[in-house]
């Protein structure tokens, strides 16, 4: 697979060629444009490259498509970043009074990490994943998904796989842009429930109520629970993967009790499971415990953690889709929500990989209208595209229906 | 702000009761008008000092007892009937009518000329909103019912309630989880969500498709922040018409003397404290002097290592704080943080952070120590973090151990430990501070209220050393050590090396605007 023969050391290498013939200039730029209705509205975006040797350039901005193409294919950064729509042209921030240069509007983003579940996962740590932990990422699109469409009423989502370890949300709807910081940070709050630090063992505190998008999120757990705890952790499989699980029961004489059954009934994590959940039911009833101690620990498990500060900031930097990842060479690719289960991130394409496949197509292919076909459209990059293409035809559409709506108000005067 | 246009006494308000009325037509108010009229500048201090007691008793009340709770109401209301401006913010008894609007007149003037004294730097806004929006939210509390919704109307919040229908599909929602018992005769507003944001953060509010469904006994809740987001923009205003008043030599010393009074310290770097603690004192002085959340990620770094960036900022501001030069502080986490990386590694990733810390690099802000509150309310540490308060953010078993280990007497853990269930983390920290510094024992009441880490360090130098400065060790090893150490530099201005963009978004939290912000900044530039 192109994935084992990727060696980051020849990057450099490889940079020029991808972003003189990969790179989808056009749908990047007509996503970033937004139909060019707010004025300014690529022109005063900041983009951050990361050059060679970690090198780190802030503030450019480009004029246009044209202008931002050149540019890459000169610099060729080893990573983009993108930041905020500012209120004037970013490369010009020197040459304008400090406290007058604001970031005004960005996507509302949102930054989920595989190192954060450290504590929960048994198979990787640090930088490492694989399709033992994997189920996690599947876990938080989903939740967070519906809590986004449902709860806070936003319709474009775009979702991104970062290249190694962890996924990205970029939420384009108008609103969501123009979110205050307290906005921000009041809607990362609303999705965050797995608090506290390493000196805290008990992580989810529920109340005695269930909020309904808690419940929601319980529902997506459990529908992944059996395949995820039991078969890919093997959850309560030693005892020391089970202290873990069990230092999360609020109450030491059900926990005492708990260890001494898993060693002497518990044959694997499926019959531990069960003891667990019977000893909290009694426990409940005898009110020992709180009602919501298995959910605790699904959710302290499974939740979704997110990197509040990424949401919180106007101005924050998050890394761009369709930039390569240095380390793995793969490309930060869109994913469809609709499919994610399908989703491996294993089987995204690295930039090696796609030069390859690049030797073996036809230059200058004609399509039926007689248009040129871009070259990423015939390698494995193209799948990936679609995605991108339908997110940005819903973004259009929702664009052009606006438009139309506008204007039908005007007609009445 | 204009006290001086009118002509007309204000001893002659009671005349004009029925107009007077219709500026005050509720008890409480959201103060959106400035006062009008004359005043005698005796009369301005008297309500401005008789205000701060309200205010400082706030404070001390809402950091000693759970807000809400029927002590703390007890307590609150004690305080306030010893101050002049018990008539107007208690209301307990039946007035008449012009006495009733001079109270309110009084409310509003006093609330103003404090806005005056507190709207000068970002900690004195911080401090001034936080305590009016508790006062407030305190005196909404006391009303009753009808007279809530009166005042709702008032401040012109023109939310409907929801049909019938909509609100039984919101409630078929909730009931699933018996959320509410009985949500029969509720009535459900729907608002944005942006408008509830406080809501929303606390999960505490039903969400669909963008609107809240806010029951009515959280409306005030959309009242608060409403209140909130049109102080702080007054604010920031005030402060910027403030240089107008400097022509005036009575008002502007007594404004700045008021908001000295009761306002702590802030703890920014002193001239003649910087150099005094170099690295290799920070080991035996964070054993002795340190409070436990810095103790708590010194032991984190020497432990791992290694720092993420909360504990870099809360830590590394505390350093300065005591005195620690920007040389020390690089030498000081170059020495740990080499043990884990390479030199290169520290000084591409780390040392940008550290002089950002002290102002040199990014927007070159001097920025203060953190204090208590904002440890304590932001910024929450995750997994892998090690900042945060140890009397909020640590299980309590674990608290428990590590205030064990400091040689404290059963009977103190135990002190230390009620106060921290209580919820009451600087009380806690401050009896950890009497017990493990021997001013106080297991029984007696806490005396003092920690407010900054660097306050506790200064308070335990003091008396450990003395009342001199905490400098105790020969000033040669300064020097020496001073001359060792080399700042990392990485030249180019418009090329940056760093790897956290995350640094450039220090901004407080506290609900300015990033244009009200620029405004103030300009200001003050000019």
């Amino acid at each position: 697979m192109a994935a084992q023969s990727y060696d980051p050391n020849v990057l450099p290498d490889l940079l020029p060629l991808y972003y003189k013939r990969l790179f989808p200039y056009g749908p990047y730029y007509r996503w970033l444009n937004y139909g060019g209705v707010p004025k300014n509205y690529f022109t005063h975006r900041e983009f951050s490259f990361t050059l060679k040797d970690d090198v780190y350039v802030r503030y450019q901005s480009f004029a246009d498509q044209q202008d931002l193409e050149k540019e890459l294919q000169k610099k060729c950064p080893h990573k983009i970043d993108i930041g905020a729509v500012y209120s004037h042209r970013p490369k010009d921030h020197k040459t304008v009074k400090s406290t007058a240069f604001q970031a005004q509007e960005k996507e509302l983003v949102f930054d989920i990490d595989m190192t954060d579940y450290d504590d929960v996962r048994s198979c990787c740590s640090g930088a490492d994943i694989c399709s033992n932990c994997w189920p996690l990422m599947v876990i938080a699109v989903k939740i967070l998904d519906r809590a986004l469409r449902d709860d806070f009423g936003f319709e474009h989502l775009l979702w991104v796989y970062s290249g190694r370890r962890g996924i990205h949300c970029w939420v384009c709807d108008e609103n969501a842009r123009k979110l205050s910081a307290q906005g921000r940070s009041a809607i990362a709050e609303y999705l965050t429930l797995v608090k506290g630090g390493d000196s805290q063992v008990r992580k989810v505190n529920l109340p005695d109520r269930l909020h309904p998008s808690v419940r929601h999120a319980v529902n997506v757990i459990n529908s992944h629970f059996v395949d995820y705890a039991f078969k890919k952790q093997d959850l309560l499989d030693c005892e020391e993967k089970w202290k873990g699980v069990l230092a999360v029961v609020p109450s030491e004489v059900v926990r005492d009790c708990l260890s001494r059954d898993f060693v002497k009934h518990g044959k694997d994590t499926a019959s531990r499971w069960t003891i667990l959940k019977r000893r909290l039911t009694e426990g409940k009833q005898e009110s020992m415990l709180k009602p919501y101690v298995e959910e605790e620990i699904k959710l302290q498990f499974c939740y979704p953690r997110l990197d509040v500060n990424v949401s919180k900031g106007v101005n924050h930097l998050l890394k761009s889709p369709f930039c390569i990842h240095p380390k793995t060479g793969r490309v930060c690719v869109p994913m469809d929500p609709k499919t994610i289960d399908d989703f491996d991130p294993m089987d995204v394409p690295t930039i090696s990989g796609l030069l390859d496949e690049l030797d073996h197509v036809e230059v200058g292919t004609k399509d039926e209208q007689g248009k040129r076909v871009r070259d990423y459209k015939k390698t494995s990059l193209g799948p990936y595209l679609e995605t991108f293409e339908s997110f940005l035809k819903d973004l259009e559409g929702s664009r052009k229906g606006k438009l139309i709506e506008q204007s039908d108000i005007k007609m009445e005067f | 702000m204009d006290f001086g246009n009118r002509s007309k006494a204000r001893s002659k308000v009671d005349e004009s009761n029925v107009t007077i009325d219709e500026h005050y037509p509720h008890r409480l108010q959201l103060y959106s008008t400035p006062p009008s009229g004359t005043i005698s500048l005796q009369e301005f201090e008297e309500l401005a000092v008789e205000r701060l007691k309200v205010l400082k008793a706030v404070e001390t009340i809402g950091i000693t007892h759970q807000k809400g709770t029927p002590k703390y109401l007890e307590l609150l209301t004690k305080e306030i009937s010893a101050t002049k401006l018990k008539d107007s913010i208690l209301q307990k008894r039946k007035l008449p009518p012009g006495e009733e609007v001079e109270n309110r007149v009084r409310d509003h003037i006093s609330h103003f000329i404090l806005r005056l004294a507190y709207c000068r730097s970002e900690d004195l806004r911080r401090w001034f909103l936080t305590q009016e929006l508790d006062l407030f939210r305190f005196r909404f509390q006391e009303e009753n019912t009808e007279s809530k919704a009166r005042f709702l109307k008032c401040a012109g919040l023109k939310y409907k309630p929801v049909s019938t229908e909509e609100r039984d599909s919101v409630v078929k929602e909730l009931d699933g989880t018996d959320h509410l018992t009985n949500t029969t005769d509720l009535e459900y507003y729907k608002v944005p969500f942006t408008e509830a944001l406080d809501l929303v953060r606390g999960r505490k509010v039903f969400l669909r498709a963008g609107f809240a469904y806010v029951p009515r006994d959280d409306l005030v809740s959309i009242l608060l922040s409403v209140f909130r987001v049109q102080l702080s923009h007054a604010l920031a205003i005030t402060a910027r018409a403030l240089p107008g008043m400097e022509e005036d030599g009575r008002l502007l010393p007594m404004l700045c003397g008021l908001s000295k009074r009761y306002l702590g310290q802030d703890y920014s770097v002193k001239k003649q404290n910087v150099g005094v603690v170099t690295a290799d004192m920070i080991d035996m002085l964070s054993k002795k002097s340190f409070p436990l959340c810095m103790q708590n990620v010194h032991v984190h770094l020497k432990q791992s290592h290694h720092l993420r960036h909360g504990s870099r900022l809360q830590y590394g501001l505390f350093l300065k704080g005591i005195g620690l030069s920007l040389e020390e502080a690089v030498k000081y986490f170059r020495i740990e943080f080499m043990k884990s990386m390479d030199v290169d590694t520290f000084d591409k990733k780390y040392s940008y952070g550290i002089r950002y810390n002290y102002g040199k690099e990014g927007k070159k802000t001097d920025y203060t120590p953190f204090g208590c509150m904002k440890i304590i309310m932001n910024n929450p540490p995750a997994t892998g973090d090690s900042h945060g308060c140890p009397f909020r953010h640590f299980d309590t078993d674990l608290l428990k151990q590590r205030i064990s280990s400091q040689g404290l007497t059963k009977e103190g853990v135990e002190t230390v430990m009620k106060y921290t269930k209580g919820g009451h983390c600087q009380v806690a920290c401050a009896k950890y501070f009497e017990l493990t510094h021997g001013i106080s024992d297991s029984g007696t009441e806490v005396e003092m209220v920690i407010q900054h880490p660097n306050q506790y360090f200064e308070r335990s130098q003091k008396l450990l050393n003395g009342p001199a400065k905490p400098s105790s060790t020969p000033r040669t090893v300064k020097i020496v050590s001073s001359q060792s150490s080399t700042p990392g530099s990485s030249g180019g201005s418009a090329v940056v090396v760093k790897s956290e963009p995350i640094d450039e978004d220090m901004d407080d939290d506290m609900g300015f605007s990033a244009t009200e912000l620029a405004s103030l900044d300009e200001m003050a530039a000019a």
